[in-house]
């Protein structure tokens, strides 16, 4: 008896099936690599980029955050969904890889795979191939019916793509369907003339294909099997060339992105990579003004992204209805790349990207926060290329007037509010407060061994000059032997940089750094968590530096500082993370345990806290810019404090403090929520060796 | 003692308050002056009679060319009329800086321009007082008017005489001006957008801060700006939750006010507001925080919830207005 | 189009208290900060945003001394082609007149089109620019908001008017116009513009060079003098009202009638 006849050993109108095929493969595989090339051409024309380095630490991520699938549980339904899919895909690549050469090679097996393993991968190969397909059905419900919101298109960013994502998941499945049609028909065949049929997982699509299969004519399976075959091959070659025209690109350059993603936390890109400092000076554009302006990974980072929406759903910019939304940064620079280095045609190089693609306010809209970089499970950046873009406007001179005067003052005076440089200390100056907690100057007169840097606001603005007193008090009572610069400190630049004036951040930096070496101090604390990330990732050569929530939580730890009740039962607490202390330099342990060392705190979580916490507005310069919104960012954050059932937010950052202080007003919340930082906090609830009336005092002044 | 001109500006028939203020500082440079009124434009014969129960002199000169005060032609027509070294006064808002200094040139008298003060007249030297860097420091200056002088009044900084009751005669100087020729033609007035209060023009602003909390409470604020003929201005946070427009905030990124009275209701007075606030105002403050900044700038402070604190000025201001009318 | 527009460096005073130095002949100068006057800045952005479109060059001039010459540097690194700083001692206490004079001598050298400066100086009084066109025999238009090119060397220009209008004319060229802030929104100058432009030469012509006669100019040619500064009655801090809500009320009432502010 005949068996049943192969792709390979048939004949498709009049030509033989392994020619037939191999010519398919050859051309598929042709017409992807030039496709390919093209997508390509861009990045070889952008610019440069560090992300050679360190290969254990990018392997590190690739098993983490592409192979382990790390940030896709943060979203259970789509993530597990994702999880599934990826996991058949890496178990269905060898099965695929052998599909694709049994067309040519007559009856060809992986090598390894022909004995008892080949048998176990034939089971587990089934189950992912019913699996992949089962989830593109859920996908396409779920796409189709139950439509998450992140995933709707706004109107202002352009078209709904939710047929090119069904027509996308439907292809898949067809794939998976047509392998099981193929293996179904072939092992029915071979039950039918009483020959050995090979392993079929129980309940698996090819399983069950097989069973209704048994009631077919040889004829007809014949033909399924030769059928699915080219409808496989054609699918296969179809999805692998029309992948780099959309979301699904992201299956080939994932990997790439996650090995080299960004590695270091809290840091800004250089201008130019491999341009140091005083070479600034003979470079001749600044920032991202046009496409090759972005670097080689920020392109494929826009090739990478799958459209999951995850970090506009994050974005606190767009959730207060800014005209930001990261996800549409992306995907609009993609369509800009693709339309501009098109896969067949000339390429259009060099137009300007805001005022075409991007606008002004989109750019000025960030508040550098970090969530969608959190959330991205490719490791997207976005903080980067938004300050390269806002470097490319500032070169310009494309500075919204409200940022002009701070940033003016920040250059001529070393501080936002255009304030006296000898007006800097003033803060220490209160009588009350000098005779009972006297602040050192370190003008070279005076020596300790560590810095206070307290930075503009905390310095200058009357309601955070509290923070700065409070933070000596506690400091003092730590045993620290600390002093400040007075006079000679300026601006840590933190958001200066942020907002694109990379020349101003270098100048204060310098000055800066001049500043604390000439200083003599060993150690650095301050209560700013921008100053913090300014003087721990932008700066070099600067003794060590902790935020005063590590100090005091340490100082708690030895006992050194003991904390009293006081609490009446009616407060509870919830912390507010700060985007510069939690998310970009992950301190999260060392404020809550601060809290829970107070005793009888009540103290609850808000949902979005941690490394989801949400931006209470942007600090820095972001106080003075004027977004367009139609809600402020900050009253979104207190209503979710109202909502996780506290009454008293607490917070670690000058700037938080001002947007929630604010936020509480313009909410409506006043009488219902109160903020308070940190350290005002501890100062309030400090055990002092000091008689119990001067403590009420200084509390009650807080 | 120089000859004192009063330049009359003037609309629909009608003087500018300024007359009054410009013939307060013609006293104050010379006790015993009795100044002239110069009256331009077309058809200003009834302007001119009526300015003569205040001038001993009123000079006419009436011409369809300058029936718009377009400066240019002005001062070629002063130019030919004025006598040498006399000295011209008029109010220093946008016409009189569009016509004193090049006046002052081509009269070659000197030009003295924004002040708030006329000390005294020593021979021919004038002292007087100015401002400057918006109002934060005052000058002395002297001016030499040997030769003349064209000096411009802040207004409201000389208290208006009363009309002094003469009965002055209009001189017709018409013919007298020559051919006047320009190169800057009038075209058109765009009058501002109706609708909106221009708070920049206010003389008495109620400016309302977080202190008013919801936007409901702004009638509070209103009832009151319309006891008062006052217009409602706010900070920042009233506009940031949309209960007023941009135009009415004062601030580094709003406007910048010159009033005479800024009644601060719970405004904190954080810096950008008051940068917004200048040319000197008496300001009062009402805030319940009695650690508000905004009492370091104020001039009169009172802690008070201006919830409750308003609507009682409001009655009691209706209550005065209702007696007065009586 | 050649554009002249001349500016002046003052002290940045708008966050800062301003003091009297203890002579009383001169504000505390020690911790001032100095920047362009803010509506010369406008007027240089005016000028080279109708330079971009009339083609030309744009020159900013100062009369002043060496610590002057930084304006200049900021303004060029807007775009401003040229900077020209006009020194000698001999202008030393010159007047709005003075100043008037020196730059006519150096307009004369020239051949502008259109000459812009700012309304006024922080610690001016609005003269200047319409003393040069008087002086030129230029016409002139000050508290200009905005400019339109209009064909046959004529410009339509709109001033700021009372109550927020804006009067229209249309003006020959060349003129001279006085730029009120508020026109357009100058762009912005960081440190790496000024470097960029820090080798550029500046041309620092004297009186002598610009035919200017010394009689005109300086102190001694002066009409007007400033003699001495004081500081008006500005109190520490509020005058605190401590009486009941209805006293307050009444208070406040006085208060606003004695202003002028109840009629």
């Amino acid at each position: 008896m005949e068996g049943i006849q192969s792709p390979a050993g048939s004949t498709f109108w009049f030509i033989p099936g392994h020619t037939l095929f191999l010519l398919m493969h050859l051309l598929g595989t042709a017409l992807f690599a030039y496709i390919v090339a093209r997508r390509l051409s861009p990045l070889i024309r952008a610019q440069s980029d560090a992300r050679f380095n360190r290969p254990l630490a990018r392997l590190q991520k690739v098993l983490k955050f592409w192979l382990g699938q790390w940030k896709h549980p943060r979203y259970p339904s789509a993530g597990t969904i994702h999880i599934l899919v990826f996991a058949g895909f890496i178990l269905l690549a060898t099965r695929a890889f052998t599909v694709l050469v049994s067309g040519v090679v007559d009856g060809f097996v992986f090598p390894g795979l022909s004995g008892e393993l080949g048998r176990v991968y034939a089971i587990v190969t089934d189950y992912a191939g019913t699996v992949v397909f089962l989830c593109m059905l859920i996908a396409i419900v779920r796409r189709l019916l139950f439509k998450p919101a992140r995933y709707a298109v706004p109107e202002k960013y352009g078209r709904a793509h939710t047929a090119d994502a069904t027509f996308l998941l439907a292809l898949i499945a067809l794939l998976m369907l047509v392998d099981s049609l193929y293996e179904a028909s072939e092992s029915a065949y071979r039950m039918l003339q009483g020959q050995p049929s090979g392993v079929t997982a129980v309940l698996s699509m090819t399983w069950l294909l097989k069973a209704w299969f048994l009631t077919f004519s040889l004829g007809i399976l014949q033909q399924i099997h030769l059928a699915s075959y080219f409808v496989h091959e054609v699918t296969f070659f179809f999805l692998l060339c029309y992948r780099p025209f959309g979301i699904q690109f992201h299956v080939e350059t994932s990997l790439f992105s996650v090995y080299f993603a960004k590695l270091d936390r809290g840091t800004v890109k250089p201008v130019r990579w491999g341009v140091p400092d005083d070479h600034l000076d003979q470079v001749k554009s600044f920032g991202v003004k046009k496409f090759e302006d972005f670097t080689w990974k920020h392109i494929l980072d826009f090739y990478s992204c799958a459209e999951c929406g995850r970090c506009s759903d994050n974005c606190p910019a767009n959730a207060a209805g800014r005209p930001l939304s990261p996800r549409f940064l992306t995907t609009k620079a993609r369509d800009y790349s693709f339309g501009h280095y098109p896969v067949f045609g000339p390429k259009n190089e060099g137009t300007p990207l805001v005022g075409s693609i991007f606008s002004e306010d989109q750019i000025w809209s960030c508040t550098t926060c970090g969530a969608c970089e959190e959330e991205c499970p490719l490791l997207v950046e976005y903080i980067d290329k938004i300050v390269d873009l806002r470097r490319g406007l500032v070169d310009d001179g494309n500075v919204p007037q409200s940022l002009q005067k701070p940033l003016k003052s920040l250059e001529s005076r070393g501080n936002p509010y255009g304030k006296m440089e000898k007006k800097r200390a003033d803060w220490t100056k209160g009588k009350e407060f000098q005779t009972a907690c006297p602040v050192k100057v370190l003008d070279g007169t005076n020596d300790a061994d560590a810095l206070y840097f307290v930075d503009s606001v905390t310095s200058y603005d009357e309601r955070m000059q509290s923070i700065a007193q409070s933070t000596a008090r506690v400091l003092r009572a730590s045993g620290m032997d600390f002093g400040i610069l007075g006079a000679a400190e300026k601006d840590s630049g933190h958001d200066v940089r942020r907002f694109g004036e990379e020349m101003l951040f270098a100048s204060l930096r310098d000055h800066n750094v001049d500043a604390i070496k000439a200083s003599g101090v060993r150690n650095i604390v301050t209560s700013d968590p921008h100053a913090y990330n300014a003087l721990k990732n932008d700066y070099r050569n600067v003794p060590r530096v902790e935020h005063t929530s590590q100090v005091i939580a340490r100082s708690v730890r030895s006992g050194a500082i003991k904390l009293d009740g006081g609490e009446n039962g009616k407060s509870v607490y919830t912390y507010h993370d700060p985007c510069y202390l939690g998310r970009h330099n992950q301190i999260y342990d060392d404020p809550r345990e601060i809290l829970d060392a107070i005793p009888k705190l009540k103290r609850v979580e808000m949902k979005h806290s941690r490394d989801r916490s949400f931006c209470c507005g942007g600090g820095g310069l972001m106080l003075f810019y004027e977004p367009q919104e139609d809600e402020r960012i900050g009253v979104k954050r207190v209503r979710m404090a109202a909502e996780a059932g506290a009454n008293v937010i607490v917070t670690s950052c000058p700037f938080c403090l001002t947007n929630i202080e604010d936020a509480i007003k313009v909410g409506g919340f006043e009488g219902k929520i109160t903020v308070v930082d940190l350290v005002e906090l501890v100062d309030q609830h400090l055990v002092r060796e000091k008689p119990v009336a001067e403590r009420d005092q200084v509390a009650a002044s807080v | 003692m120089p000859r004192i001109f009063a330049y009359i500006l003037h609309k629909d028939g009608v003087p500018d308050d300024s007359f009054g203020e410009l013939l307060s500082a013609a006293k104050k440079i010379d006790p015993a002056a009795t100044p002239t009124a110069i009256v331009v434009g077309q058809d200003v014969e009834p302007l001119c009679a009526a300015l003569r129960t205040s001038f001993f002199e009123v000079w006419k000169i009436s011409n369809t060319e300058v029936a718009y005060p377009n400066a240019e032609l002005i001062r070629q027509a002063l130019v030919t009329v004025l006598p040498a070294n006399s000295i011209l006064l008029l109010p220093h808002d946008h016409f009189g800086i569009d016509l004193a200094p090049g006046l002052s040139i081509k009269m070659n008298a000197a030009c003295l321009s924004d002040i708030l003060a006329i000390e005294d007249v020593k021979g021919t030297i004038l002292a007087a007082v100015r401002q400057e860097f918006g109002g934060q420091v005052s000058t002395h200056v002297q001016c030499d008017i040997s030769s003349g002088a064209v000096i411009t009044i802040r207004p409201g900084a000389f208290k208006a005489l009363p009309n002094i009751s003469v009965n002055g005669s209009v001189v017709d100087k018409s013919s007298e001006i020559g051919t006047l020729t320009a190169r800057r033609r009038y075209i058109e007035t765009i009058v501002s957008e109706s609708g909106d209060v221009d708070i920049t023009k206010h003389d008495i602003l109620v400016s309302v801060g977080r202190g008013i909390q919801e936007k409901d409470n702004l009638g509070i604020a209103q009832e009151l700006a319309d006891e008062l003929g006052a217009a409602v201005s706010c900070s920042r946070p009233v506009v940031d939750a949309k209960w007023l427009e941009k135009s009415r905030q004062v601030g580094s990124s709003g406007k910048t006010v010159k009033p005479k009275v800024y009644l601060a209701c719970g405004i904190s007075g954080a810096f950008q507001h008051l940068a917004g606030v200048k040319g000197n105002p008496f300001i009062i403050a009402i805030n319940k925080n009695p650690k508000a900044p905004i009492f370091q700038v104020a001039d009169v402070g009172i802690v008070d919830d201006i919830l409750e604190f308003l609507p009682e000025l409001t009655s009691k201001i209706r209550e005065m207005h209702s007696v007065s009318v009586k | 189009m050649e554009i002249l527009v001349c500016v002046k460096r003052v002290p940045d005073t708008s966050e800062n208290e301003i003091a009297i130095n203890s002579a009383g002949n001169d504000i505390e100068r020690d911790d001032l900060v100095y920047s362009i006057n803010e509506w010369d800045n406008y007027a240089v952005e005016e000028a080279l945003q109708i330079a971009a479109k009339s083609g030309g060059n744009v020159t900013v001039v100062t009369v002043g001394t060496d610590e002057d010459e930084e304006v200049l540097r900021r303004e060029m690194a807007m775009g401003a082609t040229h900077g020209v700083l006009i020194s000698d001692e001999m202008f030393t206490g010159s007047d709005a007149k003075g100043i008037a004079t020196i730059l006519k001598g150096f307009v004369k050298k020239g051949n502008y089109d259109l000459i812009l400066t700012g309304v006024q100086a922080e610690d001016g009084g609005a003269q200047v620019g319409g003393m040069l066109a008087a002086m030129l025999d230029y016409p002139f238009a000050s508290l200009v908001n905005s400019i339109e090119l209009l064909d046959g060397r004529k410009l339509k220009v709109s001033r700021e008017i009372e109550g927020g209008n804006k009067e229209v004319s249309e003006i020959d060229l060349p003129c001279v116009l006085s730029i009120q802030t508020g026109i357009n929104e100058p762009r912005y100058v960081g440190m790496r513009g000024i470097r960029q432009v820090a080798s550029v030469p500046i041309p620092t012509p004297t009186a002598k060079e610009l035919g200017i006669d010394p009689a005109t100019v300086g102190a001694n040619g002066s009409k007007v003098k400033r003699i001495g500064y004081f500081v008006p009655t500005v109190g520490e801090a509020a005058e605190m009202l401590s009486g009941s809500r209805e006293e307050n009320v009444d208070k406040v009432i006085e208060l606003v009638a004695a202003k002028g502010g109840l009629k």
